[in-house]
């Protein structure tokens, strides 16, 4: 029995030989059949006669044979990159099917509506006495005219002002409010019932009939609004231009890394601005070439086995084994950076020769057409070429450039980004533009960033923030949080930029002077 | 060889005395010098000391007056026919050893292996 278990699929795993293995385990099977049997992936209990699981795991003799094809194991890429691709797929889907949400709109709607309510307060302060009691109004005269114009020029410039800085589609929901545009929105608030309060008691009550006190009211109100306006720019916009802090970004999956500088944000606007900058800085993530080989890997597992001879205290055998494994393992010379070496050189050169093969194919299929000139079609009546418009040009070439491609796109592992309608897209777009071969590729050498991938879609992107400090909080040394998607995530650090501490030195423009090195020999 | 600054130099040196040669209107003592207060003393292959702006010899013409007489290539000169060469520029050395007057040059002059020579001496003794 115990012999048995040294031949289990784990100590002679190598891509190879799983055929061999396969024989191996068939033959150990036979021997031992009303025994346990340890599979590879599939744990069968025959019991001697008694089917204790459902119909389809019991073998029976004569369908030993074929247990190893009908099992599911896990073999090597090519299952491997299909089912990441799938996973993939099916991620994406799932975003793009998420219903657009109403609370993207909720914030501008409300901050639309109160500041429409503000601008429209002036204009109801001048309007409701006409309106109420026009006759037993005092007549005003110049005074009230050159009021009039500047109340009128006032509400102009704060009309065009909040149209400009704030009337823009937000690009981003944040997970919590963000507190100085609730504040503004409060002061606003506070602002404007507190006027209609005064207004109201003073103005409506009475029936107040110095019609210059009421203009001279409202323009009042018109002056505060711009200064609100004003500190709103230098909350929301200016204080954060100056840059305080640096960010250091640093992709999970693959450890792409950035630094940045920011001024003094909140959490959550600085991971708005990180995944800003992230979509067009970062090359894009693919999940195809991440890990090493698992020919490398692999051997560092068949180890050793452990036998604990005697006592049976199982908790303490399981962690001491698993650290004399370790131990063991860390002791033995290992040669497994010797075939990562090798086996990096061998795909830098088979990319590279992949790599050439296609340059060439690009820039002979680009000397197959060429541009019609205006003149020339009128001047040689006598060569009637096919004309052909950008796409067909575009099919034309695709050929003979087709088999290169797609092989250097399968070794650079980027065949999903590409499919053959998007190159050929590719290709017409830079036919039409008179591009080079080389801007043909730069396409394909190398992975771009994100940004060049992304479908159309209003749906978004949905990214998590995991911060252990409130997401409202400013930004301070050692803050440390990160945003999650579903397969990566992006860790950001936070520094302080360093305080500079500038010297002046003065140099005089007459001070550059020269003197030979001199090393004279005299013979006396 | 070594010097405190401020302190007279201590060093054990060889006379030489050289007889020049006359040739033509020239008298010629056969050996050539490098070094002085305006050099670089960098650039000294001879000095143990890099900061060391001393006369040096730095030729010796084959069978010249100067090698007849004991001269050899990296010997510093101290002293010529009573005038210190220690502290002088390149022009007034060369003005020193080429007197058209003075037919015979005495020097002075130090060798690394010359203090070696005494040290053993004296510990033998």
């Amino acid at each position: 029995m115990d012999n048995e278990s040294q031949y289990s699929g784990y100590s002679y795993k190598s891509s190879h030989s799983r055929s061999s293995r396969k024989h191996r385990r068939d033959r150990h099977r036979s021997k031992s059949r009303d025994s346990s049997s340890r599979g590879d992936k599939s744990v069968t209990i025959q019991a001697p006669g008694e089917p204790l699981l459902d119909a389809e795991s019991t073998r029976g003799d004569d369908r030993d044979d074929n247990w190893g094809e009908t099992t599911t194991v896990v073999t090597g890429t090519s299952e491997h990159s299909v089912s990441n691709e799938d996973l993939t797929r099916a991620s994406k889907e799932l975003e793009d099917s998420s219903p657009l949400e109403c609370r993207r709109f909720a914030g501008p709607i409300v901050s639309g509506v109160l500041g429409l309510f503000a601008l429209l307060t002036p204009l109801a302060f001048l309007l409701l006495p006409q309106l109420l009691w026009r006759d037993s109004l005092e007549p005003c005269g110049t005074p009230c005219e050159g009021l009039y114009v500047s109340l009128a020029f006032k509400l102009l410039v704060l009309l065009i002002s909040s149209w400009a800085l704030f009337l823009r589609p937000s690009r981003s929901t944040l997970p919590r409010f963000f507190v100085f545009r609730c504040l503004l929105m409060a002061l606003v608030f506070l602002f404007v019932a507190s006027y209609w309060l005064f207004y109201g008691v003073r103005v409506l009550e009475p029936r107040e009939r110095d019609y210059r006190g009421i203009v001279g009211y409202a323009v009042s109100l018109v002056d505060a609004l711009l200064f609100i306006q004003y500190l709103a720019l230098v909350l929301l916009e200016v204080r954060h231009l100056r840059p305080a802090f640096c960010l250091k970004v640093v992709r999970t999956t693959d450890g792409a890394s950035r630094f940045y500088n920011v001024g003094h944000l909140s959490i959550q606007r600085a991971a708005v601005w990180v995944l800003d900058h992230y979509y067009t800085d970062f090359p894009v993530y693919n999940p195809a070439l991440l890990n090493l080989p698992k020919s490398i890997l692999s051997k560092k597992m068949s180890g050793f086995k452990v036998y604990s001879l005697g006592e049976e205290n199982s908790t303490n055998n399981s962690t001491g084994q698993s650290r004399a494994m370790i131990a063991a393992a860390a002791r033995r010379r290992d040669n497994s950076h010797n075939e990562y070496y090798y086996e990096e050189a061998e795909m830098d050169r088979r990319v590279r020769k992949r790599k050439a093969r296609l340059v060439v194919a690009v820039e002979e299929a680009f000397t197959h057409i060429k541009r019609l000139q205006d003149d020339e079609a009128a001047a040689s009546p006598k060569h009637p070429r096919e004309v052909m418009d950008p796409r067909e040009a575009a099919q034309a070439i695709f050929a003979p450039m087709a088999r290169a491609m797609q092989k250097y796109l399968r070794t650079t592992r980027q065949q999903p980004y590409h499919s053959m309608e998007s190159i050929i897209s590719h290709l017409q777009f830079c036919i039409t533009h008179n591009m080079t071969p080389k801007a043909f590729l730069e396409r394909y050498l190398t992975p771009g960033p994100t940004m060049q991938y992304q479908r159309e879609n209003g749906r978004g992107r949905q990214w998590t923030l995991v911060s252990e400090e409130p997401v409202t909080a400013a930004l301070r040394q050692g803050l440390v949080f990160s945003l999650r998607r579903l397969d990566f995530a992006l860790v950001v650090t936070v520094t302080p930029l360093p305080f500079l501490n500038l010297g002046e030195e003065f140099i005089d423009p007459k001070s550059h002077k020269f003197v030979m090195r001199l090393q004279s020999e005299t013979s006396v | 060889m070594s010097f405190i600054p401020g302190q007279p130099v201590t060093a054990v040196v060889q006379r030489i005395e050289i007889l020049k040669l006359r040739d033509g209107d020239n008298l010629i003592l056969g050996f050539s010098i490098g070094g002085g207060i305006d050099q670089d003393p960098s650039q000294n292959p001879f000095s143990e000391d890099k900061a060391d702006k001393g006369i040096y010899v730095t030729r010796v013409s084959e069978g010249g007056p100067a090698e007849v007489a004991g001269l050899r290539v990296g010997d510093k000169i101290m002293q010529v026919n009573g005038w210190d060469m220690t502290m002088v520029t390149h022009d007034q050395a060369r003005k020193r050893l080429t007197k058209k007057k003075e037919d015979v040059v005495r020097l002075l002059i130090s060798r690394k292996s010359l203090e070696e020579v005494v040290r053993q001496s004296m510990m033998q003794r």
